[in-house]
């Protein structure tokens, strides 16, 4: 009886010690969910060595980072960097995120138009859920040589480069050609019938071009290499894309469509169960310092909401930019707005709809 | 006497029977949780009707509109009938194969054909995949061996067409039609394929009235998992299949990961449940075998 109690004792300390053990490490530990080039291995490592949390990063993207939280109830990570506009929709919808504590953070890092914008949109009951990271838009890669002409997203389906476009068949898809053809689907988010109505004149466009679309590019790597083997000469895509072809073809280069690019502003939350805010503010600061910043610019090859960090940007970088947005295209961009819950559901039957068709 | 035998009788039971459920607990923990538990969830989620956020009702409205959309239930067909399509096709390669390897050689020669046949599975299905997609494609292998052959003066694309997602389909379950097959023709006795001849049969009779109806098991058990596979496959026809690509599976991901639609993604889930249990049941039905035949 007595070494039966012993032995109990032996085993209850064991698994004492261990769980202190495994919620220790747990306590310096920052899960990060976010998308591939925000958080390069030299940004992490220096992180790491100056405040001693060891930073976990998953690469994702906004349905699938609204998915996973979503299965969680907004569990297994500490922060997440989905796109301010889809901040507000399924904070309503499913509650995963936590409002942000904003004197936490160092807001002068920030540039302010940006931070104040991402404030606004992403605001519930009065609660701020997100602040403002990396920014960018959607529009055209285009090989100059080979398809001059496209100046629009509706260029694409001019008939001219019939089996050498792209697109990525997604909610910007439908957007940009909503612009292209004249329409403001953003001003029609408040109003499900009429964005109902844009929505089926798209589809009825994208339907009758699907003929020459040579694929629905998936993911950013696909497309880069059927620009680069000629495959496609045109596509909607980011700009980022675009220049990094236009570092190996000084052709093909990221084009603001004349219809405006769409602006995207990928943001940071904190997931509704998060474990450990502390590292979560502790991050946010750390990468919004210039320099690191930069480096992430470098990494992703998009530009963040870190005031004065275009200072260390790589020239190219900033040439290539400036040659896809002189200023009257940065001001044409159409930045989005927040979706409002169930828009979504409305998109998805007209993409399975243009998926379908053919 | 009895009496005191009667406790201890009743002993030895109940530790039989105990040792008995431990047996089998693992495998109805499996069962239980991992299959039974899941599919009720999934079928309660899928009689959950959205109204709004954070607004439900019960109802069948998520199978209704599978109905009322034709792009739905279409895809499904189409998804159903390549699948038959790929096994058959799967069957008609493989049967050859599975016959060669065990009958018409022996010893080593033997064990390095079956190794080979095993071999592509050493990579994973993405790697080989995306092989045939840089057979396939535009740049490809083919394409650009024709053109230097001379037989065309334009490069071909041979990507996202059914006939390039049924060509992945079959390489990707050959294993698994392979296998059974040479298992069941191992067990058929010469002595029986030397009668057929000796009986006056030629080849094809002794094809059909001896090795198929010794095989049958072995076909009906290849025939069912590389049809469960290829039904269920998502990678395949989402990369070779290209714009074109409507595969069932890749509807639920969509409703799952891409719409946050849940709901009418379970009722998918369950409707792909149902033909893939429909079709089976069909064809075991016209085959004339049972689960448990197939089984040994």
């Amino acid at each position: 009886m007595r070494n039966e109690l012993l032995r109990t004792a032996a085993v209850s300390a064991v698994l004492v010690a261990t769980m202190a053990v495994f919620s220790a490490a747990q306590a310096a530990e920052l899960r990060l969910l976010t998308w591939s080039g925000y958080a390069p291995d030299d940004v992490v490592a220096q992180f790491e060595a100056e405040t001693g949390i060891d930073v976990e990063v998953t690469f994702s993207n906004n349905e699938e980072m609204i998915s996973k939280l979503r299965a969680t109830r907004g569990a297994g990570f500490d922060l997440a960097q989905p796109s301010q506009d889809r901040i507000e929709g399924p904070q309503v919808e499913f509650e995963i995120y936590k409002p942000i504590d904003l004197s936490q953070i160092d807001t002068s890092l920030f540039i302010p138009s940006l931070l104040e914008a991402t404030k606004g949109n992403t605001t519930v009951d009065g609660q701020v859920y997100g602040v403002p990271h990396v920014w960018g838009t959607s529009g055209l890669v285009v090989d100059r040589a080979n398809a001059g002409d496209v100046a629009d997203y509706g260029d694409l389906c001019n008939g001219s480069h019939a089996g050498k476009v792209s697109m990525r068949l997604k909610r910007p898809v439908l957007i940009g050609f909503a612009f292209s053809m004249g329409m403001d689907p953003f001003a029609a988010y408040s109003d499900p019938a009429e964005y109902e109505q844009i929505l089926n004149k798209v589809a009825e466009s994208l339907i009758a071009c699907k003929a020459d679309v040579k694929a629905f590019w998936e993911g950013g790597d696909q497309l880069i290499s059927s620009i680069s083997t000629g495959e496609v000469t045109a596509a909607m895509a980011w700009d980022t894309g675009g220049w990094k072809l236009n570092n190996e073809n000084p052709d093909v280069t990221f084009v603001a469509p004349s219809s405006g690019a769409l602006g995207w502003v990928d943001s940071f939350v904190l997931p509704a169960r998060g474990e450990n805010d502390e590292a979560a503010y502790k991050w946010i600061n750390f990468v919004m310092q210039p320099e690191i910043a930069a480096k992430i610019t470098g990494a992703a090859g998009n530009f963040t909401a870190s005031q004065g960090a275009d200072a260390f940007v790589s020239d190219t970088l900033k040439a290539q930019f400036n040659d896809s947005f002189p200023q009257e295209a940065i001001d044409n961009i159409n930045w989005y707005p927040p979706v409002p819950a169930g828009l979504e559901d409305l998109e998805g039957r007209v993409l399975d709809r243009i998926r379908a068709s053919g | 006497m009895s009496v005191a035998a009667l406790p201890s009788e009743g002993a030895g039971r109940a530790g039989l029977r105990l040792s008995l459920i431990l047996l089998l607990a693992p495998a109805l923990l499996w069962l239980g949780l991992l299959i039974i538990l899941p599919h009720i969830q999934l079928l309660a989620l899928s009689l959950k009707v959205k109204l709004g956020p954070r607004l439900y009702e019960t109802g069948l409205t998520n199978y209704t509109e599978f109905f009322a959309e034709s792009i739905y239930w279409s895809t499904l067909i189409r998804t159903a009938f390549i699948s038959i399509a790929a096994t058959a096709l799967t069957l008609l390669i493989a049967f050859p194969v599975a016959y060669y390897i065990a009958k018409m050689i022996r010893g080593r020669r033997k064990n390095l054909l079956f190794v080979l046949a095993l071999l592509p599975f050493w990579v994973s299905e993405l790697i080989r995949t995306l092989g045939w997609i840089i057979i396939l494609r535009e740049t490809g292998l083919i394409s650009l061996g024709l053109q230097w052959l001379g037989l065309i003066d334009q490069p071909v694309e041979l990507l996202g067409n059914d006939a390039a997602i049924l060509v992945g389909l079959v390489y990707t379950s050959m294993l698994f039609m392979v296998v059974p097959l040479v298992t069941v023709l191992d067990s058929l006795d010469d002595t029986l394929v030397e009668a057929g001849y000796d009986l006056g049969g030629n080849g094809f009779a002794v094809l059909r009235e001896i090795i198929i109806p010794h095989a049958m098991p072995g076909i009906v058990a290849g025939c069912i998992i590389v049809f469960m596979l290829t039904l269920g496959n998502i990678l395949t026809p989402a990369l070779l299949g290209g714009k074109n690509s409507l595969w069932f599976t890749d509807q639920i991901f969509q409703k799952f990961i891409v719409r946050f639609n849940w709901e009418q993604g379970a009722a998918f889930g369950f409707l792909l449940l149902i033909v893939s249990s429909l079709v089976v049941w069909i064809g075991l039905k016209i085959t004339r075998q049972s689960l448990a035949s197939t089984m040994t």
